[in-house]
């Protein structure tokens, strides 16, 4: 991964900054330049609620190269208490476990790491409530 | 707005074509399409490929490959929207001539997958869901797919037995298609039991990594008529629409959004609802997405097109066969090909050259093509004049 393009997803991955449009309220992570709702280009940047539901999951078997040595590991999507989605690695659960609608928190984990000598990807994975 | 017609059509057999180049394989597909239309010369070319940089190192494909076919200085154009590249080229060309700025146009397909590690080759189709969101934090597109198939299954009740139903289904139709990368048949067991990819997904729910090319040759009807000594293809519907990239930005995990939108345009366009349609082929890159797609087309309610597939409804002798060709599943996906592939089987259909595998009195079929987890879809009907 590039370090510009790793760099500018920092306050996303490591503060979950997100941004408000100032017209209607709705919220986007990523942050974007204009709301899909009501058109407006005012946003303020906000902090996301960390705790939220599992919508979805999947425990994936083959994995991508810098993934390989973490499978199988667990994935969903994850709505969060202020209405918005990701998607995120569900950890520190035993997969027969998982559920849709168990309530989960955002922690900040490692996610990846480029090599030997690469960029350690940082990010949040989501843990059982 | 001028009417459009298919005029031919060429693919060869598709698979893992490890002694033939890009190149080559587009080319042989474009000959025979030219052939079978009985041109002597395109004044445009379309080329849907998704990934020739990641898979061949090879970008400015249009070009290359127009100079390969031997039509030198004609426009030609690369239209990328993943694995929906192909269908887009065919509405790319349709609308030329609609349009009436050419009159006689090549829309090919191409993507040459295998000349690159499996590994590579995940990360290339990778590129087409949500780089610094999704693909970042580890998933696959097996993985999307498995999230939408476990949250249609936590909400309707979709079970593992009807995933499996298409793909036996798919592979029993493929088994008829000389074309095929896979005509094995397979049964029941050997998908529910075959490798996990990502749970529920196993890898026989899985679509594989092909290498192909696909062409059709589009004119407007006047000349059709007067040309073509095959029975004439109308273009009578083509929808298109998108949908976020990704999964999560999505309100609805169970239905594809993009297809719905397109399938409404198309059928609005041609003035035909679900029931006049004869025979549809859908992007079954994994079983789920084929009863997800016949749900949002409105063959079937939401929910219902699991036990749709399970009961035969979906067979060759069903109420709507869905996927002569063998699908995505056994046909291959090449997937830039792909959405080309899908508008000559319909034709072939409705022309009567679709051999054992034949639907009998075809004549109106639709296509249906998608992009990545369903950011993008491509839709067209096809009524035999
Ligand atoms: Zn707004």
């Amino acid at each position: 991964m590039s370090v510009p393009a790793y760099r500018r997803a920092m306050p996303q991955r490591y503060r979950y900054e997100a941004g408000k449009c100032k017209s209607c309220g709705k919220i986007f992570f990523p942050p974007r330049l204009i709301c899909d709702a009501c058109k407006s280009r005012e946003f303020e940047t906000i902090t996301l609620n960390r705790e939220g539901v599992v919508k979805t999951y999947t425990v994936i078997h083959v994995a991508p190269s810098q993934f390989v040595d973490q499978a199988p590991y667990a994935i969903g999507v994850v709505e969060l208490k202020d209405g918005v989605s990701l998607l995120t690695q569900i950890v520190d659960c035993e997969f027969e476990d998982l559920k849709i609608g168990m309530p989960v928190r955002l922690e900040f984990r490692k996610i990846s790491e480029d090599g030997k000598a690469g960029i350690i990807h940082y990010g949040y994975k989501c843990v059982p409530i | 707005m001028r009417e459009v017609a298919i005029i031919g059509v060429g693919m060869n057999k598709w698979g893992e074509l490890w002694e033939k180049s890009i190149n080559d394989i587009f080319v042989e597909a474009a000959l025979e399409a030219i052939d079978d239309a009985g041109v002597d010369h395109l004044d445009a070319m379309y080329v849907g490929c998704m990934s020739g940089g990641l898979f061949n190192g090879q970008e400015h494909l249009a070009s290359l490959l127009s100079d390969y076919l031997g039509m030198g200085p004609i426009p030609a154009t690369r239209v990328e929207s993943a694995c929906a590249s192909g269908g887009l080229a065919v509405k790319s060309a349709i609308i030329e001539v609609m349009s009436g700025n050419a009159e006689i146009v090549l829309a090919g397909g191409v993507e040459k997958m295998t000349d690159v590690s499996g590994d590579q080759a995940t990360y290339a189709l990778a590129t087409a869901a949500d780089q610094e969101y999704e693909v970042y934090q580890g998933v696959t597109f097996p993985g999307l797919y498995a999230m939408m198939a476990r949250a249609h299954m936590h909400k309707y009740g979709t079970t593992r037995k009807q995933l499996a139903a298409v793909a036996v289904k798919n592979h029993d139709n493929g088994s008829l298609n000389p074309l095929a990368q896979f005509p094995q048949k397979v049964t029941l067991d050997e998908v529910m039991n075959s490798v996990m990819v990502a749970d529920p997904l196993r890898i026989l729910d899985c679509s594989p990594i092909t290498d192909g090319a696909a062409a059709i040759i589009v004119c407007s009807l006047e000349t059709a008529k007067k040309i073509s000594k095959k029975p004439i293809v109308k273009v009578i519907g083509l929808g298109h629409a998108t949908d976020s990239i990704a999964l999560h930005s999505r309100s609805d995990l169970t239905s594809l959004n993009a297809v719905k939108l397109a399938g409404e345009r198309a059928y609005k366009m041609a003035g035909k609802t679900p029931a006049d349609i004869d025979l549809v082929e859908v992007h079954d890159c994994f079983t789920i997405a084929e009863i997800i797609v016949t749900e949002a087309l409105g063959f079937f309610e939401p929910g219902k097109g699991g036990p749709a597939a399970e009961s035969g409804q979906t067979a060759r002798d069903g109420k709507i066969p869905v996927n002569t060709s063998g699908g995505l599943k056994s046909k291959g996906h090449p997937v830039g090909a792909t959405g080309v592939a899908q508008v000559i089987e319909v034709v072939k259909q409705l022309r009567g050259e679709a051999g054992k595998r034949q639907i009998e009195k075809a004549r109106i079929g639709m296509t249906q093509n998608m992009g990545g987890s369903g950011g993008s879809s491509v839709v067209h009907i096809l009524e035999k004049i």
